[in-house]
C-alpha cells in the first residue's frame, strides 16, 4: 500500500458558502469522548444498586418444564430472581404489528412455557456484583424438554416443520404479492428472459462495540421507571412497553446520553428493558444490566436473511431492463420484534437506481430457531439492493454486456427527477450516471485492462465491481398499513427546543438519540447561522431525556433521517426564536418592525444603526427576569420555542401498495477491485472508492465519516461477518473469536467523492445518509464475480463470500451455474 | 459466598494516584479500573479479549484489562484515557483525533487512544503499516480507521494528505 492511498481524495463540487452550515466544523462531542468523561450506560452507578444476568436457553427449541430459582436465592448477596411465569402474570404479551397468522405470537420478556433460539432468556437473577449474579444464574435450575429446531428457512412451512409458536399454527408471519406494471408486458417487449434460481442474502448485523445495557429506577411513590439506556428509538420502545408492563407512556422516563454505537441493533431492546423495569419494582433497588458480548451475538438484533428465488428479468438485447419479478423469503428469526415491517421497508427502492417499470415480488416471512432480527444498517432496503445489482451483473455477464454500459442505459437519469417510482415512491434529486464516472475516475478504470494482465501475471485475478445504491431516509409510518391496514401510523415526525436563557445562553434539545453521528455540532451550525452567533455559543443538551419534552412518537436516532427530521425541528424552532428576540428588539430599541433588526455576533442590532444593539444576554434577562417592563404585546413573547417537524406525507393507497414511502433518496456509487488467489480463494480488495450525494452537506467530514463506516461494515458484510447457525439450531458465531469483524489491517485504500443534489423536499435541502445501502457489499460480489470470469463464469450468490465461499466458486462454476438460463421472449 | 478469604487488598497507582482496594481473586482489572478506582473512560466490548476497548498501560506495556485479573496488577502502574490529556490540554494524539474525525460513537476511542500512544512511544515515526498493526487489537465499528490511521500519523508529526 502507498503511503498516500489510505488518505481520501475529495470530489468538491460546490465550494461551501460563507456560513457554519457547509464547513467540517470540529465535532463538540469530542472533548469528552476523547477524555474518558462519556457516560455509557455502564458507567452510571447507584447506591446498592443491584447487577443483573440472564439465565439462557443452551437449546434452539425446547419446553421449559420448569424453573427452580430457589438455590440461587439461598446464595448471601443475591438480592432476588425473575422468572417467565412471573413475566406471563405481570405483563401482556407485546404488541404485534403484523396481521393473522403473526400477530398470533406471543412475546415476552422472558420466554414462558417454550424456548426458541440459543440465548432465549428464562430467568434473571440480581446480585451485589456482576461475578456472583453470574454465579447464580448458573445455579438456576430448568428442566428442558428439547424440541427439533427449524434453523433454514427454506424448511419452515414444510408440512413437517415443526412449528414455534403453537398459537400462531404455522411458521408463516406475513406474506403479501406486490405488482406493479405488468410482467406480461415486461416479457413481451423483451428479447432475452434471464433466469436466475436462487440468490441468498445473509444473516449479520453492525455489532455495535458497545452491546445493550440499562438502569433502572423505579419510584414507588410515583410509579414511574427511570430507565438510564441506550435504546436507540425510545418512542418505539416506549409504546412497545407500556402496554405489556401495562402502565402509562410517562411513566416510562428514558433517559440516554453516549451511546456506542447502535446501527439500528439497539431499537428492539424492550423485552429486556421490561424485565429490568419488572426487577427494580420488585426488589425496590436500582438494578444494573449490561449484556455480554456473546448475549449480544446470540439474542439481540440480526440483520434479515433473505432468499431470492425463480428470479426472472425481462431484457431487451441492447441491455434494456424491462422488468423482473422474483420470491422473496424472509427469515425473521423466533419473534416477530420490528418484523414483518421489512416486509415493506424494502419496496422503499423498489426498482433500485434503475427505471424499470414492471416489477413483481411474492414476499414472505417464515420464524426460524434463531435470534430475532429487527433493523440492521440499511435495514431491509440492503437485501433488496443487493439482488437488484446482482441481478444488473448477471444480467450483463449473461448478455456479454458491460455492467458499466447496462447502468447508465438503465440509471434513472438526472433530469428525470423528482423521478416517480413504478410503486409511487419520489426519488428527490440525483445524478446517479454522474457519480458512477467519478467513482470510477477515482479508480481510474482506464488502467484496469494493464492492471487485471498484471495480476495475471502474478498468478492472480483482478476483478472490478460497482455498488449503487439508495440510502431512502424519513420513512412515512404509513408503509406499515400495507403490512397491516389496522395499524394506526403514518406520517413522522421530530421535535427539537430551542430557548434564549436568562443570561442570554442558547439552549437546545434534541428528540434524537445520536450514537456518534455528531448531533450537537450539526445542531449548533444551523442555530449559529439562524441566530447570528458561532457554534461555540450554542449549547446543545447532551443526549436524550424524554422529560425535556423534547420529543414525539417517532424520536429516535434511525433509518437515516436526522438531516432531515432533527434538523428540520432544530430550524423550525430556531427561526421562531429569532423571530421572538427581533420582536423584542424592535420594540427596545424602537425599530419600526422586526424585519428592521439583524442578529449578528449575538446581538440583535438595528439594520439602519447598528450601533443601537441589544446583546442577547439583555433579552435573555428582560424577558426572563426583568418583564415588568415590556408592553402586553412584549410579554406574548417566550424565548423559548417548541418545534414539531412533520415532513409532508400522505397515506399510500393500500390496495395498489402505491405511495410515498420515504422523503429523501440519498445516492451511493462505489467500486471496488479485488485480486483472487485462484489456488485458495483467499482475496483482497486492493482499491476502493466511494461516491457519495446526500444533497446539501451541513458538515462534510461528518457526513464523510458515515460514509466510511457504512462501507466498512459493508465490506465486513461482504467477506467474513455471517451468524452462521447448525442445523440443531447452536450460533457458531457467538463472539469476535468466530464473528470476524475488519480490523485495522482488513480496510483497503480509500478514495472518497461527493456531489450533491439538494433535496428539492426538505427544508435545508439535507438527505438522511447514515445508514449508506449497503453498496460494499454489491461491489465486492460484483469484483468476485468480475475476477472469477475466465474460471468458467462462476456466479456469485450469496452476499457473504469469506474465501471457502470463493475456493468454492473457483473449484465447482458449474454448480454456481445450476438452473441459470438466458432464453428468448 | 462473599468469600472474604478469597479477596486480597491491592495497591494499584493509576494514573499517578495510588489506589488501594480489596479485591476478589477473580475480579477483572478492567472491573477494578471501572467499578472499584470509578475510571469509567476504559470500556468493555466483547468477553474474549478481542476488541481492545479495555486496553491500558500497564508498567510501560500495552495490555487488554479485561485479560488480566486485578490481582495481578497489584504494585503496578497503570495509564489510562483518563491520564492522557494534562491539565485539561488534550495531547496530541487526542488532537489529532479530533481534527480528522478519528471518533465517532467514541466506545473505542480510550482504548485506541492507549494503543496508539503505546505505538508512539515505541515508533514515533510509524508508517502506515505500522499504524495498521499497532491498532489491529482494536476494533472500531463507526470509522472503518481510515481517519485512525490518519491521526496517528499526523499525531506522530508526520504530513497526511487530506
Amino acid at each position: 500500500m502507498s503511503e498516500t492511498a489510505i488518505h481520501p481524495d475529495r470530489v468538491e463540487i460546490e465550494a461551501p458558502a460563507e456560513q457554519w452550515k457547509g464547513q467540517s466544523v470540529p465535532r463538540k462531542e469530542d472533548g469528552r469522548l476523547l477524555q474518558g468523561q462519556g457516560v455509557f450506560v455502564d458507567d452510571i452507578k447507584r447506591h446498592n444498586m443491584g447487577f443483573a444476568h440472564f439465565v439462557r436457553s443452551p437449546y434452539a427449541h425446547a419446553v421449559v418444564k420448569s424453573v427452580d430459582v430457589s438455590t440461587a436465592l439461598a446464595v448471601p448477596g443475591v438480592f432476588g430472581a425473575l422468572t417467565g411465569d412471573e413475566v406471563a402474570t405481570l405483563t401482556d404479551p407485546f404488541f404485534q404489528l403484523a396481521t393473522p397468522p403473526g400477530n398470533e405470537i406471543k412475546d415476552y420478556a422472558l420466554a414462558v412455557g417454550r424456548v426458541r433460539f440459543e440465548g432465549d432468556p428464562v430467568a434473571v437473577v440480581v446480585a451485589e456484583s456482576r461475578e456472583l449474579a453470574r454465579d447464580a444464574a448458573e445455579l438456576v435450575e430448568v428442566d428442558y424438554e428439547p424440541l427439533a429446531p427449524i434453523s433454514d428457512a427454506r424448511r419452515a412451512l414444510d408440512s413437517d416443520a415443526p412449528v414455534l409458536h403453537p398459537d400462531a399454527g404455522t411458521n408463516l408471519v406475513w406474506e403479501s404479492t406486490y405488482e406493479w406494471g405488468s410482467w406480461e408486458d415486461a416479457v413481451s417487449e423483451a428479447d432475452r428472459i434471464v433466469k436466475i434460481p436462487e440468490l441468498h442474502f445473509d444473516r449479520f448485523n453492525s455489532t455495535p462495540l458497545e452491546c445493550d445495557g440499562a438502569l433502572v429506577e423505579y419510584n414507588q411513590g410515583t410509579g414511574q421507571w427511570t430507565i438510564y439506556c441506550n435504546n436507540q428509538f425510545p418512542g418505539f420502545a416506549a409504546i412497545m412497553m407500556g402496554p405489556a408492563i401495562r402502565c402509562g407512556l410517562d411513566k416510562l422516563r428514558f433517559v440516554t446520553q453516549d451511546i456506542g454505537g447502535g446501527f439500528g441493533n439497539k431499537i428492539t431492546s424492550h423485552p429486556q428493558l421490561v424485565a429490568i423495569c419488572l426487577l427494580a419494582r420488585k426488589l425496590n433497588r436500582a438494578i444494573q444490566w449490561t449484556e455480554w458480548r456473546t448475549e449480544f451475538h446470540m439474542t439481540m438484533s440480526h440483520g434479515n436473511e433473505r432468499w431470492f428465488s425463480e428470479t426472472e428479468v425481462a431484457v431487451s438485447n441492447d441491455g434494456t431492463l424491462l422488468g423482473f419479478r422474483t420470491k422473496a423469503l424472509d427469515d425473521a428469526g423466533a419473534f416477530t420484534r420490528y418484523e414483518p415491517l421489512g416486509g415493506v421497508i424494502w419496496a422503499q427502492v423498489t426498482p433500485g437506481m434503475y427505471r424499470w417499470k414492471n416489477i413483481r415480488l411474492d414476499f414472505t416471512q417464515v420464524v426460524t430457531n434463531k435470534a430475532p432480527c429487527s433493523p440492521n444498517r440499511g435495514y431491509s432496503r440492503m437485501q433488496h439492493l443487493w439482488f437488484t445489482e446482482r441481478v444488473i451483473d448477471i444480467v450483463a455477464g449473461e448478455l456479454e454486456l458491460d455492467p458499466v454500459e447496462v447502468r447508465k442505459r438503465n440509471y434513472i437519469r438526472a433530469d428525470e427527477m423528482p423521478y416517480t417510482t413504478p410503486n409511487g415512491c419520489v426519488y428527490d434529486s440525483g445524478d446517479y450516471a454522474g457519480m458512477l464516472d467519478v467513482a470510477l475516475g477515482l479508480i481510474a478504470d482506464d488502467t484496469i485492462a494493464a492492471r487485471r494482465a498484471e495480476a495475471a501475471a502474478t498468478g492472480r485475478l483482478l476483478g472490478i465491481g460497482i455498488g449503487s445504491t439508495l440510502d431512502s431516509g424519513t420513512n412515512n409510518f404509513g408503509q406499515s398499513r400495507l403490512i397491516n391496514p389496522e395499524l394506526q401510523f403514518s406520517g413522522n415526525n421530530e421535535v427539537a427546543t430551542v430557548k434564549l436563557d436568562i443570561f442570554g445562553e442558547i439552549v437546545v434539545t434534541l428528540g434524537t438519540t445520536p450514537q456518534g453521528q455528531g448531533h450537537e455540532t450539526v445542531t449548533s451550525q444551523v442555530v449559529a447561522d439562524i441566530l447570528g452567533v458561532d457554534p461555540d455559543s450554542v449549547n446543545v443538551r447532551v443526549g436524550h431525556d424524554s422529560y425535556w419534552n423534547s420529543h414525539a412518537g417517532f424520536s429516535g436516532t434511525y433509518a437515516s433521517q436526522f438531516a432531515v427530521t432533527g434538523l428540520s425541528a432544530v430550524k423550525g424552532a430556531a427561526d421562531n426564536l429569532a423571530r421572538d428576540i427581533r420582536a423584542l428588539a424592535a420594540g427596545v430599541l424602537g425599530a419600526d418592525s422586526p424585519d428592521d433588526i439583524l442578529l449578528e455576533d449575538g446581538f440583535a442590532k438595528r439594520a439602519d444603526n447598528p450601533e443601537a444593539a441589544l446583546p442577547f444576554f439583555a433579552v435573555g434577562a428582560i424577558v426572563n427576569a426583568n418583564n415588568a417592563v415590556l408592553s402586553p404585546e412584549g410579554r406574548e413573547i417566550t424565548l423559548n420555542q417548541r418545534y414539531v417537524y412533520v415532513p409532508p406525507f400522505e397515506l399510500p393507497d393500500i390496495e395498489k401498495k402505491y405511495g410515498n414511502l420515504t422523503l429523501t433518496y440519498a445516492t451511493q456509487v462505489h467500486v471496488a477491485v479485488v485480486e483472487v488467489d485462484p489456488e485458495t480463494g483467499s482475496y483482497e480488495v486492493v482499491e476502493y472508492a466511494a461516491v457519495d450525494d446526500c444533497g446539501t452537506r451541513i458538515n462534510p467530514q461528518i457526513v464523510e465519516g458515515q460514509v466510511m463506516g457504512a462501507l466498512a461494515h459493508g465490506l465486513g458484510a461482504a467477506t467474513h461477518e455471517t451468524f452462521t447457525y447448525d442445523a440443531e439450531g447452536n450460533l457458531l458465531t457467538p463472539n469476535f473469536y468466530d464473528y470476524h469483524v475488519p480490523h485495522a489491517m482488513d480496510v483497503p485504500p480509500l478514495r472518497t467523492g461527493a456531489i450533491e443534489s439538494p433535496s428539492p423536499f426538505t427544508p435545508l435541502g439535507t438527505k438522511g445518509m447514515g445508514e449508506g445501502g449497503g453498496a460494499a457489499i454489491h461491489a465486492v460480489c460484483a469484483a468476485l464475480q468480475d475476477a472469477l470470469k475466465p474460471l468458467g463464469k462462476p456466479i456469485v450468490r450469496d452476499s457473504c463470500n469469506p474465501p471457502f465461499r470463493v475456493f468454492e466458486l473457483i473449484r465447482d462454476p458449474a454448480a454456481s451455474r445450476e438452473g441459470l438460463a438466458v432464453v428468448d421472449a | 459466598m462473599t468469600a472474604v478469604e478469597t479477596s486480597r487488598r491491592i495497591s494499584v497507582e493509576v494514573n499517578g494516584v495510588t489506589y488501594e482496594r480489596d479485591v476478589e481473586a477473580r475480579r477483572l482489572l478492567i472491573h477494578f479500573i471501572r467499578d472499584d478506582v470509578d475510571l469509567t473512560g476504559s470500556h468493555i466490548g466483547c468477553d474474549t479479549g478481542n476488541c481492545g476497548a479495555c486496553s491500558v498501560i500497564l508498567d510501560g506495556k500495552l495490555v487488554k484489562s479485561c485479560m488480566l485479573l486485578a490481582v495481578q496488577a497489584d504494585g503496578a502502574s497503570i495509564r489510562t484515557v483518563e491520564g492522557l490529556a494534562e491539565g485539561g490540554e488534550l495531547s496530541p494524539l487526542q488532537q489529532a483525533f479530533h481534527t480528522h474525525h478519528a471518533l465517532q460513537c467514541g466506545f473505542c476511542t480510550p482504548g485506541m487512544l492507549i494503543s496508539a500512544t503505546a505505538l508512539l512511544e515505541r515508533s514515533p515515526q510509524p508508517t502506515d503499516e505500522e499504524i495498521r498493526k499497532g491498532l489491529q487489537g482494536n476494533i472500531c465499528r463507526c470509522t472503518g480507521y481510515w481517519n485512525i490511521i490518519k491521526a496517528v500519523k499526523a499525531a506522530s508529526g508526520q504530513e497526511v494528505v487530506e
